[in-house]
């Protein structure tokens, strides 16, 4: 079956056989021909109003659905602005694809209006991106890209297209089998012997440590994973980007790792005598000073990615494969050995496991709270106690973003949205906005600081235009409050470019884009504010402000070793002291 | 220390700034880079010699770094392999007349033929490994000026024999194993 079709609708044509249900854009000249399409097309556009919210929002929908995020771009400027989300999805292997229009062919590279070198530009910001001169290639195209951007480790994926590819019209043949790629191979299952070799690793352990991170939930590994964690009964933290990969009610978790990870995260992986590493990178931010990092431990590392194996670690036992496949296989021979194999270390095990939960039971996060101001941590607690594990939490960046992490749990994965490893202000609001749209019946928050706030700020009007029900909280400390921490740390005070002044009255911004909001200064304002926004069937937007000076605990001083923590806040001082 | 690289990738725009890519994205400066396609004319054979005099330099990350690449279809590593490596220059040296016999003599020693020939000056081209090349301009200077252009060098794996293969990141995207971590 065939029939004339113009690029764009080719284009479109292709997405929707992907499955494209939603796609976040913003319109321009070249692309002119794919909206017009899109004017009556079954694919909803939403439009943004600046395109790196396109590609957060996109990244909000594929982190909460599983399913790839789409953005779409003009040339030039608006190509140039999906760099930072194509980054973000890069570092945290977000499926997406980004669709940007260009100038037609004869004018490339002759400086033609809103021109850009956009297929060189994000070359290293993609997986991999394309440049459609040929409309006979573009269904090719898309079908690959959305391959390549779910398949093995995912990540964005761009296609450039020329003005004439959109315009110029061929027949349509739906593509019913793709072509191979030759240069791309992903290996899902590992072997019979890479397994053995993991099962002895996890039975000659005596203080077994599992550290879990995306891959986790990119995988939809989390049954495994359960399982996994309740044979070999050991310990289990998460990555911020593995939260929810484990229940967090689960009593084997113990929070997250690393710089403000939790006391019984960074003592037990300072003391492990085998790291297991599921879907992780072992992160500068996880690690601190990587040679004081699991200094007793073997590692066992098991990731999609095999550049990802010895690459800040070496591994002792190194699998790579799809994380879901290897617990599997895994699981089954822990079950079938448990009684034999799993015999030998039994008892040290268990002691091991006491003393866990014995640094977790000593000493959690700190319970912060106070009768007259907001403690940020209260906040997060208070949220926490309204979502319980179940809510969707889209943060930005930051101090709220480590007290999120630290105190909010999620029962299930695909629940909390953050930027993990490129750490995107003004990424929190565009997720959220994504991450509602992908999920009408769950209650959505975006938590942001003030500083994040700010980037994304003009998307209060499409929240605001669509109606869209997202509980929108700032937690206003009045500065960029994880700088101002450093600073107040490591640059003796100096509060250099931190001071976040002139910061709207939130009332009056919410009236102005016709959205119900309320700011507040105390507990018992906070939970008029809090019981106001959840009764509001539109989004709300709360303003919260909180103590100006507070920090995030525990801290790992950057290049430091994970159980050199700060624990507690210095005594108290007076700014100007 | 260089590191000498040989990979197949696909003939399409964008593969060689894919690969460049990863070594300049870390400062590394490419000593030589050669690439033309193959008898399979959508595929592209590149050799590549990086200059790695660097503490942070990780071969093995950089070899998983490059094969990651969705261009990229096979990556060898041919730095301490059996290899056949070969790096063609033209030469044009200026030469006294009474000299010139004399210049022609060690082009011979060489196996550089004349591939120009001017009243001052002759345009020798030689092929070889990149020392021998090296040690020709060396030689020439002392007839006159040197002007010259090399092609970087291009490697290819010996045939095996016997257990002298170095089976580093083996001709195959399919990731080696890595539990025994090998470093060359």
């Amino acid at each position: 079956m065939s029939s004339l079709m113009s690029g764009s609708q080719i284009l479109l044509e292709s997405l929707a056989r992907e499955g494209t249900e939603i796609i976040f854009g913003y319109p321009g000249g070249v692309t002119l021909p794919i909206y017009d399409v899109l004017y009556d097309h079954p694919i909803q556009h939403v439009l943004v109003r600046h395109e790196e919210n396109a590609t957060f929002a996109a990244e909000g929908y594929a982190r909460t659905t599983g399913k790839v995020g789409v953005c779409m771009a003009t040339s030039g400027p608006g190509a140039t602005n999906l760099v930072t989300g194509l980054v973000d999805a890069l570092m945290d292997s977000i499926p997406m694809v980004a669709i940007t229009g260009q100038v037609p062919e004869h004018l490339i590279g002759r400086d033609a209006f809103q021109e850009a070198d956009t297929f060189g530009i994000t070359r290293a910001a993609t997986k991999h991106n394309y440049l459609v001169k040929n409309i006979e290639d573009l269904s090719q195209i898309i079908h690959e890209a959305f391959h390549l951007a779910k398949s093995g480790r995912p990540g964005p994926v761009l296609v450039d297209i020329t003005k004439n590819v959109l315009t110029g019209r061929t027949n349509y043949f739906p593509a019913t089998k793709m072509k191979p790629l030759r240069g791309f191979h992903v290996r899902l299952d590992p072997d019979d012997d890479e397994i053995e070799a993991a099962l002895q690793f996890l039975w000659a352990s005596e203080r077994p440590y599992i550290y879990a991170g995306g891959g986790i939930i990119s995988a939809a590994a989390s049954p495994e994973l359960l399982e996994f964690v309740e044979l070999l009964e050991a310990p289990l933290a998460h990555t911020v980007m593995g939260l929810g990969g484990l229940p967090s009610d689960h009593p084997n978790f113990i929070s997250m790792l690393g710089m403000h990870g939790s006391y019984a995260a960074n003592m037990g992986v300072t003391e492990t005598d085998a790291l297991i590493g599921l879907g992780v990178r072992f992160d500068d931010r996880v690690t601190g000073r990587l040679d004081a990092f699991a200094p007793n431990a073997r590692v066992l590392h098991v990731d999609i990615d095999p550049a990802e194996i010895n690459k800040n670690r070496r591994a002792d036992v190194g699998v790579v494969g799809d994380v879901k496949r290897v617990l599997q296989k895994l699981n089954v021979r822990l079950r079938e050995t448990k009684e034999s194999l799993g015999g030998h270390n039994r008892e040290n095990r268990a002691e091991w496991r006491a003393r866990v939960n014995g640094w977790k039971r000593e000493h959690p996060f700190a319970d912060v709270s106070d009768e007259n101001e907001i403690k940020p941590q209260y906040l997060m607690k208070r949220i926490d106690e309204i979502s319980n594990g179940e809510g969707i939490v889209a943060v930005d960046v930051g101090q709220h973003q480590m007290w999120a992490a630290q105190y909010i749990r999620f029962n299930h994965p695909r629940l909390w949205v953050n930027s993990g490893g490129l750490g995107s202000m003004g990424f929190g609001m565009p997720a959220a906005m994504g991450a509602k749209f992908g999920n009408p019946d769950k209650l959505v928050f975006s938590i942001s600081g003030d500083g994040g706030f700010m980037m994304s700020l003009p998307e209060l009007a499409t929240i605001a235009s669509h109606k869209l029900p997202v509980k929108i909280i700032i937690m206003n400390n009045g500065w960029l409050g994880m700088v101002r921490q450093w600073q107040e740390l490591f640059y003796n005070r100096r509060y250099s470019s931190v001071a976040m002044d002139a910061f709207p009255n939130c009332e009056l911004l919410a009236a102005a884009f016709g959205i119900k909001g309320r700011s507040v200064d105390t507990p018992s304002e906070l939970e008029v504010g809090l019981r106001e926004a959840l009764a509001e069937p539109g989004p709300y937007l709360l303003n919260v402000n909180v103590t100006r000076e507070e920090n995030v605990f525990p801290m790992v001083p950057s290049g430091g070793a994970v159980n050199e923590m700060i624990l507690a806040p210095p005594k108290p001082v007076a700014v100007g002291d | 220390m260089q590191q000498l690289i040989s990979l197949r990738v696909d003939n399409t725009p964008g593969a060689l700034m894919r690969v460049a890519g990863v070594l300049t994205s870390r400062g590394y400066n490419i000593d030589s880079l050669t690439v033309a396609r193959t008898l399979d004319p959508t595929l592209s054979n590149m050799t590549i010699v990086v200059n790695v005099d660097s503490e942070t330099y990780d071969e093995e990350l950089l070899i998983k770094q490059i094969m990651r690449l969705v261009n990229v279809i096979e990556v060898v590593d041919l730095t301490n392999a059996q290899a056949v490596t070969r790096e063609l220059a033209l030469i044009k040296v200026t030469v006294s007349p009474d000299m010139r016999p004399a210049l022609l003599k060690e082009a011979d020693i060489f196996r550089a033929r004349v591939v120009d020939a001017a009243p001052t000056s002759y345009t020798l081209e030689v092929t070889g490994a990149s020392e021998k090349l090296d040690a020709l301009i060396e030689l020439l200077h002392n007839y006159g000026d040197v002007e010259m252009i090399r092609s970087g060098a291009m490697a290819m794996e010996r045939a095996p024999q016997g257990d002298h293969r170095n089976t580093f990141a083996k001709a195959s995207r399919v990731p080696e194993r890595t539990r025994e971590p090998v470093k060359t």
